[in-house]
């Protein structure tokens, strides 16, 4: 009798197994199609895939349904996969837990997987593009805005120089300008000093030469 | 008698202040002159257009015609220019209406054509400054395409065509489907346009006193940026393959005509001729100065100029072509392994075929499925670009791969900034010496104000430059205002100053000022050779272009093959616009020359004298620029009579 016991028992595991295996199929509807690059991210320091990583990948995927579910019951032998390559690419399928022969639709696992994409890329190291689930598009991340482009802020400082550089050049010229008119009248004024003494001295040659040479010496020093 | 004296002496006094003002400014050293005029004829052109002339015409061959051109035509029209300011020392207005009233024509057309080219040349300034602002963020903004709103992928724009391409054409310019749709102002852009024009009004308010220590930096700094990339570029990988496509001579180029044209009509734009500023330029230089020599080491420095710029450019090119062709081997080889499944890294390059041939013998189906690109280094190195193609997307997708790309990007921008600044001084000072010399600014309003309103009223009208259509009218006053005007406008110079102002008249006044005649040389281009090279370059130029009607590349994302540009013509009111821009400077010679001449018959013999004596004779000049001008000269002798004989 437990011969026989052993032998049904035998006979489920095996009908089970195979009846799993089928479930996971390449191509199947509600399975998507994973993707490592690991040499490509990591280079020298690339890990090799065997037994144990595809462990921590299914424990992974367990992990992300039980997070979209926020249930408890997932397990690492609900996740079946099958079709390895040696690009390191297969195919999975997420079995019900509560009905091993159902699968869960493919629409509940990509909204599974987006979720906890980060966290399962970081457990192997890669990224959205070196570790790639077909037909599960990623959110991209959108790259920091600032509040102030920094254009602007180069734009505002180049612009402040150039009209500082502008005002004092202006005021330096027109400074100059008014000082050269000034020094221009003074010098007449001068000249008004020595001309109201003209009459006193007579038009005469005395004061005709004196003016004479003050023009002269005027003319040396403004030119 | 006192009042009188007083009078006089106020009327001397008056004299002295008027001719020490009206004294014409003069450079502080020769340096600064050769800077200035060297930064002029060095601009935007020499970096890139001559390589990429060099390039579709044969690589080194076309230095040929280039050196041909530059000796026969080039070398002739610049000593002239410069010889001619310097004995007449006014700007063109004034150095042609001396020659004769007739030829004023002649000065109007290029002072027109300077503000004219002035207008789009400060935008694309403008341009070189707005990219200069953007590369201070990391990453560069036009590495990477921006996401679209519900972030599942990026821009379609940008994902069809390149990221570089996208932010030049949207981000920047905004860029219409067509010229007829003008779109509104792209703030960004009148930003960076008031930015231009103030640094250019910086750099002019005290003429050329200001302008001859700008000159310092803005001239010597692109050589100095040159060297820098010409050393990193020799460290690229890709680089000797570029250099030897550049310098590769092909000797068949030189059989075709269109070859010999474009070499003619580089070498006379890139010296920058007919626009005035060179005469402006020399004609505050003291009278014995030897223009010849000045003459032959800015055309020598400017070609020179132009086959340094072609070594660096060219070898960053061959690292860019030698990066996309890395890609698209690799993007080849990543479909066939995912499509096969093989192991990551199995395929390298190098068995590449290898693994092609086996795979197509067993799945060809799967393998004619995946589309591979053939990838071929000579492809990407013939994608050739000139203009603000070069320098905006094919340079700036070269530098997103340099490590350090921040500090490559600012150092290119800053280049471009002082050629294009340098070239600018010339402009406006062809725009600006021959209205000071005319004196039609009004007495009240000092050069600084005048100065001010001009740089306010070009950077109201180079707002069309900003508009979303700008870049295609930006490339429609290149195409029509820089080429067949000048042209014309070097032809009459050459004959008003050879047949009208008298080449023996003109030798003597270079013997007076350099202490020697010219030689056989000069004689020989400037009576026959250089007239009829003109002619015959801008009779076969306007052949050229008038045998098709003219078409312009748009940028239309809804392009079948986008992202090719989508080739359109020009429509009929814009064609109309071409062909006046190119006209009308043109007209001015003979309308001057006719108006001038209607005015002397109408006046009569009497008024006649009396314009005679006042269009000075080219010697009245001659002491403007000595410390005693002639009317202090007067002054003293006077006043030296009046009192002795009082």
């Amino acid at each position: 009798m437990s011969a026989r016991l052993l032998f049904a028992l035998c006979l489920a595991l095996t009908w089970t197994s195979v009846l799993m295996q089928d479930l996971c199929t390449e191509g199947a509807s509600d399975g998507y199609k994973v993707r490592l690059s690991i040499k490509t991210a990591l280079g020298d320091h690339a890990y090799e895939w065997n037994e144990s990583e595809m462990f921590l990948f299914k424990a992974n995927l367990a992990y992300a349904m039980r997070r979209h579910f926020n249930m408890q019951t997932y397990n690492v032998s609900n996740i079946i996969v099958c079709d390895e390559t040696p690009r390191v690419s297969f195919w999975f399928v997420v079995a019900n837990p509560a009905d091993t022969s159902q699968l869960i639709p493919g629409g509940e696992v990509e909204e599974a997987v987006r979720k906890s994409r980060n966290r399962i890329n970081n457990a192997f190291l890669l990224t959205d593009q070196t570790l790639q689930f077909l037909g599960i598009a990623p959110t991209l991340a959108t790259t920091v805005i600032p509040n102030t482009p920094p254009w602007l802020i180069a734009f505002i400082v180049v612009i402040c120089v150039v009209s500082a550089g502008i005002l004092a050049l202006l005021v330096s010229t027109f400074m100059k300008k008014i000082r050269k008119e000034k020094g221009v009248l003074e010098e007449e004024k001068l000249e008004n000093v020595y001309e109201n003494g003209i009459p006193r001295d007579g038009p005469e040659g005395k004061a005709g030469s004196l003016n004479g040479g003050f023009m002269e010496d005027e003319r040396h020093t403004q030119l | 008698m006192g009042d009188d004296k007083k009078e006089v002496k106020r009327k001397v006094s008056g004299d002295e202040a008027a001719s020490a003002s009206e004294e014409r400014p003069k450079w502080n050293s020769k340096t600064q002159y050769m800077l200035t005029c060297i930064g002029f004829a060095v601009g935007l052109g020499n970096v890139w257009r001559f390589p990429y002339l060099c390039q579709i015409y044969g690589g080194g061959a076309f230095l040929i015609p280039y050196l041909i051109a530059l000796a026969i035509q080039g070398l002739p029209l610049l000593y002239l220019e410069l010889a001619i300011g310097q004995r007449l020392r006014m700007g063109s207005i004034g150095v042609w209406n001396s020659i004769s009233p007739y030829l004023g024509g002649v000065g109007m057309a290029s002072m027109m054509v300077s503000l004219l080219v002035g207008m789009f040349y400060n935008s694309i300034v403008a341009w070189v400054m707005w990219y200069f602002f953007h590369s201070f963020q990391d990453p560069l903004p036009w590495a990477y395409c921006p996401l679209n709103e519900n972030r599942t992928g990026y821009v379609k724009e940008c994902e069809d065509s390149t990221s570089v391409n996208y932010f030049w054409y949207r981000e920047t310019l905004n860029i219409s489907p067509r010229v007829e749709i003008s779109g509104s102002l792209q703030w960004g852009m009148v930003l960076s346009l008031l930015c231009a024009w103030a640094v250019v009004y910086l750099c002019f308010i005290r003429g050329i006193e200001t302008i001859g220590k700008a000159v310092y930096i803005t001239s010597t700094f692109p050589y100095v940026v040159l060297t820098i990339f010409l050393v990193r570029a020799m460290t690229l990988p890709g680089a000797t393959v570029g250099l030897t496509y550049l310098f590769t001579p092909d000797w068949e180029t030189l059989k075709n005509p269109k070859v010999w044209l474009d070499a003619a009509t580089q070498i006379f734009f890139s010296l920058s001729l007919a626009f005035g500023g060179l005469i402006a330029f020399s004609s505050y230089n003291p009278e014995k100065n030897n223009c010849e020599r000045d003459a032959v080491i800015v055309g020598c420095i400017n070609s020179a100029t132009s086959i340094y710029a072609a070594i660096p450019i060219f070898a960053i090119l061959g690292f860019k072509a030698q990066t996309n062709y890395n890609t698209c081997v690799d993007r080849n080889i990543l479909s066939l392994t995912n499509a096969f499944d093989i192991g990551e890294h199995n395929i390298t390059s190098e068995n590449y075929n290898d693994w092609l041939f086996s795979l197509n013998t067993t799945d060809p189906d799967i393998v004619s499925d995946l589309e591979l690109r053939t990838c071929e280094l000579q492809t990407f190195l013939d994608q050739s670009a000139s203009g603000t193609g070069l320098a905006f997307i094919v340079f700036t997708e070269a530098v997103i791969e340099m490590p350090g790309s921040q500090v490559w990007a600012v150092l290119f921008f800053v280049m471009l900034f002082s050629l294009g600044l340098s070239s600018m001084f010339g402009n406006l000072e062809g725009v600006l010496t021959p209205l000071l010399d005319l004196k039609l600014v009004p007495k009240w309003m000092p050069k600084e104000i005048f100065t001010a309103l001009i740089c306010v009223i070009c950077f109201a009208m180079a707002l069309i430059f900003t508009l979303r259509s700008g870049n295609y009218w930006l490339e429609i006053f290149n195409s029509y205002v820089g080429s067949v005007p000048l042209l014309v406008i070097a032809f009459f110079e050459l004959i008003a100053v050879v047949y009208v102002y008298g080449i023996n008249r003109f030798n003597d006044d270079i013997l007076f000022m350099t202490g020697k005649k010219p030689n056989w040389y000069w004689q020989a281009c400037w009576r026959v050779i250089s007239p009829l090279t003109l002619l015959l370059v801008l009779v076969a130029y306007v052949v050229v272009q008038a045998q098709q009607r003219p078409k312009y590349p748009a940028w239309n994302p809804e392009y079948v093959d986008f992202p090719e540009t989508d080739l359109q013509f020009y429509p009929d009111w814009v064609f109309a616009v071409c062909v006046l821009l190119a006209a009308v400077p043109c007209l001015l010679i003979p309308l001057v020359a006719a108006y001038k001449l209607v005015q002397r018959m109408c006046l009569g013999s009497r008024n006649l004298q009396e314009q005679e004596r006042h269009h000075a004779n080219p010697y009245s000049n001659q002491g403007s620029y000595s410390n005693q001008g002639p009317s202090s000269n007067h002054g003293s002798h006077s006043n030296r009579g009046f009192s002795h004989d009082v």
